[in-house]
């Protein structure tokens, strides 16, 4: 019986040089289709380790499809297939051998709309911990995630309320602290202030910022001063000539927004396009 | 003026015939108006006639007591002791079967051949006059099965014919959650399972048992096909077990009817009410369960 | 074997304490077969009721015909199994069921059909909020129910208009089982009316028709194949439809359209069998066993069809 939780830290040291410095997620010549519409094509790109990397890029491009290939979460929708690989830390996720519940127990995700369960805030927090089997104590891993996803303070005193009951900048953090419980090492993050107020969109980016001190972050957006704001790298799609969404360059975010390489970026950063 | 020259057609001839025209709109909605009072009409003479000939029936006695061939000492004991054995094995056989399958359908079923088979049956089934469960019932539990006339064989047969009724139910309930909670449950790495056993079911559960209820309500009303597998209709003892013999209500008040006497007509009425008020309590349950649980999603 | 080596995720060492996350892989995906089979054997439960109903009929009917030869019992005008001079020709029970099944679509097409256009049509929202549960409550009373109310009520004033009335009549259990379609009627072909795009009906408003137009040469002719279907849908349920008849029809199978006499329908015959103490292994026994074959295939045929006709006017406008 092979645990893939258990008895991994003799691997888990070896892999430190690795894991600071190294890429967490990369794709090689990633294509993918919704039944016959090809939505992204040859899209190859690395992702460093705790930092927080942007996708950019005009509505319709692929972004979200791209950032859900990093949790199997294209194959819940029937009809999709894949080309090309997608690696989180050395590992092909598509490869047979892995359980996508496994990928998504690592690779967490924030939508764009705030989606929390019809249960309390508490056990919204602990479903991912209760449906992996946590042993640990529940009440202290919730208070944690509530704290990481700067939450606690409004929340403590009713933790039985209903999730639904916080305001729309809330639920999104309490989406974040539910993801937080789970201890990703990556959170997968599709344009989660687009439902939000701008006060409501500071608090979340602030978060993202602390955040990145634990975990890689990948964000879609399509709100450019944003990706500005927060991220350390930036990708740029557009939609390629046969319509699908390809890469066209990636680099540091203070590279991409002043001295982009390609015509394309420059003009969709500086609003011509898009 | 010959009709259909326009021009010979006067001022005055469309005057006329705007009236006409008019006139016959304001029958026609009468003539809606009409046909629609006339159901509600029927239903309140209907409710109206089986309270004033039953109403005066319904006492302690009249519950507790065992039909009996002299009307002033008959009584529904046995009729509402196994309508209650019928609901409670009908609901434990039915409820996890029909929201199994709900389930099943859709949150597993890939878009195949098989899947498209088993929704045509269960399209058809709904469809099935209840007197052939019965005539299923007969020939394969009462005697396949060798379960006899007994309160499991009926049971059986009344689940299978409310099946249906609580998959459909139950399917729309489930259909109604949005998919953004199953995405939710998805990226914390819950398996399918743990994402429908504890984000869809719970959000749908309002609707799937206000489903059951109401197609429980169904079971407790249905009669031809317990009289095809042969519930009696002259119970005098009450029901120990499962494998005993039963009678229900709905039997009970048709074998009063089918008595030429006046007086056991209106013993049947009395029954009738007492039928009419326990799925007067079932619906009201739906609804308030219908209403408690939307109001929990929003 | 595989070649390469098996991929084990690795757990940020940090963050997580490895040894706290419990379930193994093996253990979950067992838990999801097995939860995946009992599923889908929920789901083919409904196959084996309509296997079992097939079986189950054709059992005793193909042994039925055995003994009686299928022509005699569908052209046979003599209907006396119980009987010691036994016929069983099946066309007096036909016979009755159509004429009590005719009674009610008399009266459930047209009052369902106004009804549903008074709904749709003519209706504001909140009369229509307050009626359709009021007509919900029909369709959701029990048929023994309507058979009393047939006995009880409707007879008696039937005999008082026409003397001649029988105690047990197809009339007054047609009556009262169309009021009991009704509402279902109504609801399908309020739908199918409700299907008829605005445009359609706006077209027409602007050459100047009356709303009575509009609904006559528009919207019901727009809404016929749906308003096909729940006829089609509606006979098929009195057709199925046994308590009513059983108590206010009475059981004398014969031919002709006498509406204010005794007859009996095929549902009634298998009630009146149930109820009696004939012996297994019978050909008495056997009959009920054909007749239902030929209720189930009359039935089927029309459901399907109905189906056939809703699915037409999705198509047509959706």
């Amino acid at each position: 019986m092979i645990n893939l939780r258990v008895g991994d830290q003799a691997k888990d040291v070896a892999n430190v040089d690795q894991r600071d410095g190294g890429a967490i997620l990369a794709t090689t010549h990633l294509s993918f289709w919704y039944a016959k519409f090809l939505a992204i094509e040859d899209v190859s790109i690395e992702m460093p380790d705790r930092k927080i990397t942007a996708i950019i890029g005009p509505s319709g491009c692929g972004k979200s499809t791209f950032l859900r290939c990093f949790n199997r979460m294209n194959e819940l929708i029937p009809g999709t297939r894949i080309e090309g690989d997608v690696m989180f830390r050395g590992t092909n996720v598509n490869d047979r051998s892995v359980d996508p519940v496994e990928i998504r127990r690592q690779v967490g995700m924030v939508f764009q709309k705030p989606n929390p369960f019809p249960k309390s805030i508490y056990d919204n927090v602990a479903y991912g911990p209760r449906v992996n089997r946590y042993q640990g104590s529940m009440d202290e891993i919730v208070e944690t995630s509530l704290r990481r996803a700067a939450l606690w303070d409004e929340v403590k005193d009713d933790l039985k309320k209903s999730g639904l009951a916080l305001s729309g900048g809330q639920q999104q953090r309490l989406c974040i602290a539910r993801a937080l419980a789970v201890q990703p090492e990556v959170l997968l993050m599709d344009e989660p202030c687009s439902a939000l107020d701008p006060i409501a969109t500071t608090r979340i980016e602030d978060l993202m910022r602390e955040l990145r001190e634990d975990l890689s972050i990948v964000i879609v957006t399509h709100n450019m001063q944003q990706a500005a704001r927060v991220s350390d790298r930036t990708a740029f799609f557009t939609l390629g000539e046969a319509g699908a969404g390809v890469l066209v360059e990636h680099d540091e975010t203070q590279r991409i927004f002043t001295t982009p390489s390609d015509d394309r970026t420059e003009a969709y950063i500086t609003g011509r396009f898009g | 003026m010959t009709v259909g020259d326009p021009t010979m057609v006067s001022n005055s001839g469309h005057a006329q015939a705007r009236t006409r025209r008019r006139v016959f709109g304001v029958m026609f909605y009468a003539l809606t108006i009409g046909s629609t009072v006339l159901g509600i009409v029927l239903l309140a003479a209907l409710l109206i006639d089986v309270f004033a000939d039953g109403v005066n029936q319904v006492d302690a006695h009249f519950l507790t007591s065992y039909p009996s061939r002299f009307p002033d000492q008959s009584g529904l004991r046995s009729a509402l002791l196994g309508t209650l054995w019928m609901l409670g094995l009908t609901a434990i056989l039915a409820f996890p079967i029909g929201v199994g399958a709900a389930i099943y359908l859709e949150e597993y079923a890939p878009a195949n051949w098989v899947t498209r088979f088993i929704q045509l049956n269960i399209a058809n089934l709904a469809g099935v006059p209840s007197v052939v469960y019965g005539l299923l019932g007969l020939g394969l539990f009462v005697r396949w099965f060798s379960l006899g006339r007994s309160i499991l064989a009926g049971s059986m047969t009344m689940s299978l014919l409310i099946l249906p009724l609580i998959i459909v139910a139950s399917r729309e309930s489930i259909r109604a959650v949005p998919d953004s909670l199953r995405e939710g449950a998805f990226a914390l790495g819950a398996t399918r399972w743990q994402m429908v056993r504890r984000t869809v079911v719970p959000a749908a559960a309002g609707g799937i048992l206000t489903g059951t209820i109401l197609a429980l309500a169904r079971a407790v009303g249905e009669t031809a096909p317990l009289i095809t597998i042969g519930a009696l209709t002259y119970i005098a003892f009450d029901p120990q077990g499962p494998m005993d013999l039963f009678t229900v209500l709905p039997i009970q008040i048709f074998n009063w009817v089918s008595l030429p006497q006046k007086d056991f007509a209106y013993l049947a009425a009395g029954g009738i009410c007492v039928l009419l008020m326990v799925l007067l309590i079932a619906n009201s349950l739906a609804v308030f369960l219908r209403y408690r649980m939307q109001r929990r999603l929003q | 074997m595989e070649l390469r080596p098996r991929f084990a995720l690795k757990n940020s060492a940090s963050s997580r304490e490895p040894s706290k996350w419990g379930g193994s892989r093996r253990q979950r995906v067992l838990v999801e077969r097995t939860v995946h089979w009992v599923l889908f054997a929920c789901a083919a439960v409904s196959v084996l009721t309509t296997t079992g109903i097939v079986i189950t009929l054709l059992g005793e009917t193909v042994q039925f015909f055995g003994e009686v030869p299928i022509l005699d019992f569908l052209t046979g005008t003599r209907w006396t199994p119980l009987f010691a001079s036994q016929n069983f020709g099946v066309l007096p029970l036909v016979n009755g069921t159509v004429a009590v099944a005719l009674v009610a679509i008399v009266v459930a097409v047209p009052v369902g059909l106004l009804t549903a256009i008074f709904l749709s049509e003519y209706a504001p929202g909140r009369v229509r909020s307050v009626v359709k549960p009021i007509l919900e409550v029909l369709a959701g009373i029990p048929t023994v129910v309507y058979g009393y109310f047939a006995l009880q009520f409707v007879t008696p004033i039937l005999r008082g208009i026409f003397p001649q009335t029988q105690i047990f009549n197809v009339a007054s259990a047609g009556i009262v089982m169309g009021f009991m379609i009704l509402p279902m009627m109504a609801s399908i072909s309020e739908d199918a009316i409700r299907a008829v795009p605005r445009d359609l009906r706006q077209g027409a408003y602007a050459l100047g028709a009356t709303k009575l137009e509009v609904i006559t040469r528009v919207v019901v002719p727009g809404a016929l194949s749906g308003i096909l279907a729940a006829v089609i849908l509606s006979i098929s349920r009195a057709i199925g439809e046994t308590m009513i008849v059983a108590i206010a029809a009475g059981l004398q199978p014969k031919m002709g359209f006498d509406l204010l006499s005794s007859m009996e329908t095929m549902t009634a015959y298998i009630v009146q069998v149930s109820l009696g103490d004939t012996q297994q292994d019978t050909i008495e026994y056997r009959t009920i066993f054909a007749v239902g074959t030929l209720l189930f295939v009359l039935t089927f045929i029309m459901n399907v069809l109905s189906d056939l006709l809703v699915r037409r006017y999705r198509e047509a406008y959706e």
